[in-house]
């Protein structure tokens, strides 16, 4: 039988893959399709993962979904760009809008363990003040979730990936120390280090969800620096090796290589009762009490949308109109430079420092929202490709610029864009190899977010001639992360799930992953949709309990 | 060497790094496959073939004194292995077919404008040609359609300029350490390089920097 896991399943026949061991297995719990189980979720990264740990540990019987591969890292993930876009999602999606996103490696996963295989592990909460964006900032839209719960979650995710970081940290309420001890900052996050005190403004060394020292089958990190393209030691604490593998521990089913393609309802459409998904060249059906949707901010409005039936003609949760709409990605623009020293980018994790000084300084802003600036060190290819597009670089220019890849250094924001319901995910025409209309995803920046960008971009310059770096430019066209899609609210009207991820319109249907944040502040996604997966493990339990399930 | 351009890394070879701890299984297995792709097309035909070659060598212009890199057979491979990105821009075809109508788009254009195929161009014609596609400035109906800005950017530079520096010849030129698990780097500071890194030469000390670096590993 064929090991090449992008083809056959291994979690499969009692066990899955031990992704500690060469070779290894775990024994894993099996339901029949004929089953009714508690829930079945489609997607298994940050929101799916998460979930799917919390309700077997919460004694729920739980099969999770995932299209994509379980890999065993130690054995298949190679030090090398090219063979690493095995982890994204490569099916085709199409892109227009005034400004057309990049997706690919730049923006989703299809794994086990989702976009954390392959995410730069930046660990980080939000403002307390972007919960309620609306009420005492002015924009956006309020989630219906408090802070202080928050922090309750944010407190438990990190020491559940045992969050590397400072032992203070410089903005916003008192936080605990982080579990582990911040990493040593490169040389690439010291000229970030040394630009924000020429300017006067706090960094820190950046909580990473890669361990700094060692912890149970995990080996501290070795600045390999390939994290974007999967790590290859377990020293990245991915939903694969974290949520994944308690989830299985606690009588969870994993299904690698399970595409979903509808969610079915009964027949008055009042309940879901499963998912129709293709395993193995074949359309299975598995019954389940409860469907949780977490694929994400595109898959997961694709798959809602392609589940329409007479009763839902627009799509499953979609009576409030917005399921698709209020996609937001975040600014990731850039400022380059070349330094006299060596900098050698690629050593280390990309990002070991940043400051946060922009997301809870609002004097001086024109805009709404914030960002953090972060140091930079991109591979050979991504860079060349990057450097031949946004400069117009290319034959012997490019080969001479290329010259300098160890002098070169940049810094990075994550910028909070404000949702618009113009940007959003629709199916097109087109269809996928299982035969499902794809995605069309459509995005064009409001006056807010070039604001926002013009005002990183000169914070940035300031911070790079600061340390005397030269030959700088600015990287205009790139964003990253998606959120939004399915609103999480107050009102069945103005979202699609309440603060519980419950859909408004069909009880047994939940959404959590990153489509349900209402905004999307300046920081990256991951903990606080690990934060609020926790939150619903708990709630569904307490709902559970109170015979409100 | 063309003129003007140096070698900051004189000796410095990163495949000397294979059967070191900064090369793991599988590492090893996908680096040997790519150096053994050969220079042929399997997927383009002949003439588009030839039409690719010629704008790689304006891309990434290669120095003669050294094995060249096989770029348009690495493009090639990709296109034979139909290796998508999981996203277009609404306004350019599918991977296969974008390229394909890019290349006798190209081709076309060069006749009507020199009377010629782009392959019997001199590089100024050549790069001019290239820099009217990159402005969007080229419309002949070959292009059905489909924007030679957008082609330019998001399918001819992208996937030439990231098949070359896929290349260990490439990492080797740029100093860039390589495949590096599981041994990953020590030192990280400012001006510090670890055993196993390229060496750079700071001018005038190439003989001694080529030695050192022929002990990298
Ligand atoms: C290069 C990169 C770097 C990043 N760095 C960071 C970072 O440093 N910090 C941070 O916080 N965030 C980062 N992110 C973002 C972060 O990874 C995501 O926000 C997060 O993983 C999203 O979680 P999710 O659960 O919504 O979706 P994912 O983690 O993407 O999981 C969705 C899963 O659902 C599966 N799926 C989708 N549809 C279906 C279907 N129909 N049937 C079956 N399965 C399906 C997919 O295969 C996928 O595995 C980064 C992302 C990228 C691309
Ligand atoms: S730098 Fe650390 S986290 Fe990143 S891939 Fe290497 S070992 Fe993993």
């Amino acid at each position: 039988m064929s090991d090449d896991p992008q083809q056959t399943p291994r979690a499969k026949d009692g066990r899955a893959p031990d992704v500690f061991h060469e070779g290894g297995w775990i024994p894993m719990r099996e339901y029949r399709e004929t089953d009714e189980v508690d829930f079945v979720l489609v997607g298994t990264g940050a929101g799916g993962g998460t979930l799917a740990c919390r309700l077997a540990e919460a004694g729920f019987s739980v099969v999770a979904l995932d299209a994509g591969p379980y890999w065993r890292p130690l054995e298949d993930f190679a030090s090398d760009e090219v063979e690493q876009n095995k982890l994204y999602w490569t099916d085709e999606r199409i892109c227009d809008g005034e400004n057309p996103l990049q997706l690919g490696s730049n923006n989703s996963g299809k794994s086990v363990g989702g976009s954390t295989v392959h995410f730069a592990m930046v660990s980080l909460r939000f403002r307390p003040e972007w919960f309620k964006a609306r009420s005492l900032l002015g924009y956006g839209a309020d989630w219906p979730l408090d802070w202080r719960e928050m922090w309750h979650y944010y407190r438990e995710v990190e020491q559940a990936l045992k969050i590397a970081g400072p032992v203070t940290y410089p903005w916003g309420p008192k936080r605990p120390r982080y579990p582990y001890r911040p990493h040593e900052v490169n040389a690439a996050g010291l000229v970030l280090a040394k630009g924000a005190e020429a300017l006067g403004i706090d960094w820190v060394p950046t909580p990473l969800a890669t361990l700094s020292a060692p912890r149970g089958n995990s080996p501290p990190c070795v600045y390999r620096g390939f994290c974007t393209i999967g790590c290859s030691t377990n020293a990245k604490q991915s939903a694969l090796i974290t949520w994944i593998p308690r989830a299985i521990r606690a009588g969870a089913e994993i299904r690698d290589l399970a595409m979903v393609g509808r969610v079915e309802t009964d027949r008055d459409g009042g309940r879901v009762t499963g998912v129709r998904y293709q395993r193995e060249g074949r359309w299975r059906f598995q019954r389940a009490r409860n469907v949780v949707v977490a694929g994400y901010a595109i898959e997961t409005p694709r798959l809602l949308l392609n589940s329409a039936t007479d009763r839902w003609p627009d799509g499953l949760a979609n009576s409030s109109g917005l399921v698709g709409k209020n996609l937001m990605v975040q600014a990731n623009q850039a400022v380059w430079g070349t330094m006299d020293e060596e900098i050698r980018w690629y050593k280390g994790p990309p990002s070991l420092a940043l400051t946060e000084h922009w997301n809870y300084e609002d004097d001086g802003k024109d805009f709404f929202g914030g960002y953090a600036i972060m140091s930079q060190g991109p591979l050979p290819a991504l860079w060349a490709s990057t450097q031949a597009i946004d400069r117009d670089l290319w034959g012997e220019a490019l080969i001479q610029e290329m010259q300098k890849y160890n002098h070169q250094v940049g810094l990075k924001i994550v910028g909070e864009m404000l949702p618009q319901e113009r940007n959003r995910v629709t199916l097109a025409d087109e269809t996928d190899q299982y035969g499902l209309p794809i995605a069309r995803v459509t995005y064009s920046w409001c006056d807010n977010d070039h604001r926002l960008i013009d005002h990183a971009l000169r914070s940035m310059t300031q911070a790079m001639q600061a340390v005397g770096a030269r030959e700088l430019w600015e990287q205009r066209n790139d964003t990253c992360h998606l959120n939004g899609t399915a609103r999480m609210g107050d009102d069945p009207r103005s979202s699609v799930v309440d603060a519980d991820c419950r859909s408004w319109d069909i009880p047994n249907l939940w959404i959590c992953d990153g489509s349900v944040f209402p905004t999307v502040g300046g920081v990256n996604p991951s903990l606080t949709i690990q934060a609020i997966a926790c939150r619903t493990g708990d709630r569904i339990k307490a709902l559970a309990a109170r015979g409100e399930l | 060497m063309p003129e003007g351009r140096l070698d900051r890394y004189p000796g410095y070879d990163v495949l000397r790094k294979r059967d070191t701890p900064s090369w793991n299984d599988v590492t090893r297995r996908v680096i040997d496959a790519r150096l053994a792709i050969s220079d042929r097309p399997r997927f383009l035909s002949e003439t588009d073939w030839a039409t690719l070659q010629a704008i790689c060598e304006r891309v990434v212009p290669q120095p003669p004194d050294r094995p060249a890199i096989p770029v348009a057979a690495l493009v090639d491979d990709k296109l034979c292995r139909d290796d998508g990105d999981g996203y277009r821009n609404a306004k350019l075809p599918r991977l296969r077919e974008a390229w394909q109508r890019g290349l006798r788009a190209i081709d076309a254009e060069a006749r009507v404008a020199h009377g010629t195929g782009f392959v019997a161009l001199d590089g100024d014609a050549q790069d001019a040609l290239l820099r009217a596609a990159k402005q969007g400035d080229l419309r002949h109906p070959a292009w059905e359609g489909m924007p030679s800005d957008v082609f330019f950017d998001a399918r001819l530079l992208r996937d030439i300029v990231h098949a070359y520096y896929s290349h260990p010849t490439a990492w080797s030129e740029i100093g860039f350490g390589g495949p590096a698990s599981p041994r990953g780097y020590v030192r990280m500071d400012f001006d510090r390089r670890d055993r196993w890194e390229a060496v750079e030469a700071k001018g005038g000390d190439e003989a001694e920097v080529r030695r050192r670096n022929q002990r990298v590993g």
